[in-house]
């Protein structure tokens, strides 16, 4: 951080900054906060498959699209891993949301709808 | 981290028979507990299943297990100490019989689940649609029911054993895997992995649908392995759509809605896959047969899912035994050496089953009975009959 203060409250900025960033959104989809995720990590879950298990990053209808990257980050910056060793955890099938009545096999053997 | 080169107990497998027989044994005062986990915590079948529990089993040792488990999945948070919630949800299954053969055992069933203190029932085709409004059943015989049956967030609930493990004090390896044990003189000296070697005269086998390939490398046969199961979800929806465990055994199939939104469901392989069993399946991947059938299933039975839209689906694995029961206890052949497998419902059984073989390792004796599991009932010829199975 450089030496800086805020011109009307003399903060240097930083620690508010870091504050303001744990309440900051980190998956959308499933409502998770950046200091909720950053809790686990420190906590030993600092992979991104085990986050996405005790935090449900990353399983919303996105499928992570809006999160992964984020969330592999924060992963990194926390255990000092580069991202490019980090594994990016499963992309699951549908990857884009399919209605149910779309792929539908009617056993009954009525029209497929 | 430093490798420590002994332990007391090493526990093989990060599921929820293995984090459970962790947590009891270190809580039975066993001082020195390793969990060793190839991957990560519930990263094998246990994250990936439907994590429901259910005491409507048909044999007089599954009842008695099975309501054991509903009443410490009731206060597993509380039980634990740990500030998680499990996102616990009892609706009740409700088990349709599609001929009167299986009515006939749904009423064998309720009737021996109600002289062992579980109020199940048999219901009517309306009291059914008043537990489940909106689904199609015109074509079913008859329906069994238990309200106190339910289901929990898998992976939180894993989480919830690591986290008291953690708290007293076993020692969770993750990304460790067993490549090896030492033997000697019939017994188990220490397992052999890929960050070292551990010295134990104890070590639990809880790998699951790997428990088989685990037990051969330490040259014994332990009758397990894995039969791989799909399971798709929806995008979250109104409440109300699927609000019980909808479950058949023939056909094969499971459908219910989680607090949280989505509807889960899925089914055994024999609705779907042209090959023929027994499988020996250790691939995880997900099939579009898989999804057109199940899809179909909720369109038939849930009409009101047409219009909703399936976000993910993926596979696990069920870890098999030949009679679908599970494999529990010490191996003949080498002292030290256990065994604690389910039969392909560890989430359920974990909790209670991980604290019976703790008991037997530290205590010699069990207050709920497991001793009929031991897999020298194969070599007897014995093979135990659970009807409520699909
Ligand atoms: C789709 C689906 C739905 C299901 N629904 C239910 C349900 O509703 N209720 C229920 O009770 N059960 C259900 N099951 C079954 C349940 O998932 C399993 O019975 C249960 O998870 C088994 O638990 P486990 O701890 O024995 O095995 P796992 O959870 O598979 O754990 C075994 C662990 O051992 C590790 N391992 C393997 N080899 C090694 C090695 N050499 N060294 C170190 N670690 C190793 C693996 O990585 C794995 O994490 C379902 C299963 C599937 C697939
Ligand atoms: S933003 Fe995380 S799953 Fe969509």
């Amino acid at each position: 951080m450089s030496e800086a203060k805020c011109c009307c409250c003399e903060s240097d900025g930083s620690f508010n900054l870091a504050e303001m960033e744990n309440d900051t959104v980190l998956c959308r989809c499933e409502e998770v906060t950046l200091g909720t995720a950053r809790k686990w990590i420190a906590e030993g879950y600092d992979t991104f498959d085990e986050i996405k298990r005790m935090l449900r990053v990353g399983m919303g209808p996105c499928q992570g699209r809006g999160c992964r990257d984020i969330l592999l980050r924060e992963i990194s910056q926390i255990t000092g891993r580069p991202v490019s060793e980090l594994s990016p955890g499963t992309i699951r099938p549908p990857v884009k949301p399919i209605k149910v009545s779309l792929v539908a096999r009617d056993y009954t053997g009525g029209d497929k709808k | 981290m430093s490798w420590k080169k002994t332990a007391d107990a090493v526990v093989i497998g990060g599921g929820m028979m293995g984090i459970a027989t962790a947590y009891y044994l270190k809580k039975l005062g066993v001082k020195d507990v390793a969990l060793l986990e190839k991957n990560t915590v519930a990263s094998g079948s246990t994250g990936r299943c439907a994590a429901s529990f259910r005491a409507q089993w048909g044999g007089e040792l599954n009842i008695t297990l099975g309501k054991a488990c509903i009443d410490r999945f009731e206060h597993l948070e509380e039980h634990l100490g740990v500030d998680l919630d499990i996102e616990r949800y009892q609706n009740g299954y409700l088990l349709v019989a599609y001929t009167d053969k299986q009515f006939e055992q749904f009423k064998k069933n309720v009737a021996l689940q109600n002289s062992m203190g579980v109020e199940s029932q048999i219901l009517s085709h309306a009291e059914a649609m008043e537990i489940c409004p909106g689904m199609c059943v015109d074509d079913a015989a008859g329906f069994s029911y238990y309200k106190r049956d339910g289901h929990a967030d898998p992976m939180i609930s894993t989480f919830a054993y690591q986290e008291a493990s953690k708290k007293i004090g076993v020692r969770i390896e993750k990304f460790t895997e067993v490549t090896g044990f030492k033997v000697g003189d019939g017994c188990v000296r220490g397992v052999v992995t890929n960050k070292g070697a551990i010295a134990t005269d104890t070590v639990v086998n809880a790998a699951g649908p790997w428990a088989g390939r685990v037990g051969a490398l330490a040259g014994l046969n332990i009758p397990a392995k894995g039969e791989r199961h799909e399971i798709l979800a929806t995008e979250p929806v109104d409440w109300g759509v699927c609000p019980t465990m909808l479950m058949s055994f023939e056909p094969d199939y499971y459908m219910f809605q989680r607090p949280h939104g989505s509807i889960l469901a899925g089914c055994g392989p024999n609705m779907y896959r042209k090959e023929a069993a027994p499988f020996d399946d250790y691939e995880m991947e997900d099939s579009w047969n898989f999804l057109e059938h199940m899809t179909g299933h909720l369109n038939k039975l849930l009409p009101r899912t047409r219009g909703i839209r399936v976000v993910r689906q993926w596979a696990g694995m069920y870890d098999i035994t030949p009679d679908l029961q599970p494999v529990i206890g010490e191996a003949d052949e080498m002292k030290g050496f256990w065994v604690n497998v389910s039969g392909a419902r560890g989430f359920m059984f974990g909790p209670v089953a991980g604290e019976m073989v703790a008991e037997k390792i530290v205590k010699g004796s069990t207050s709920l009975p497991i001793d009929e599991f031991h897999w020298r009932r194969y070599a007897e010829g014995r093979f135990l009959v659970e009807p409520s199975i699909a």
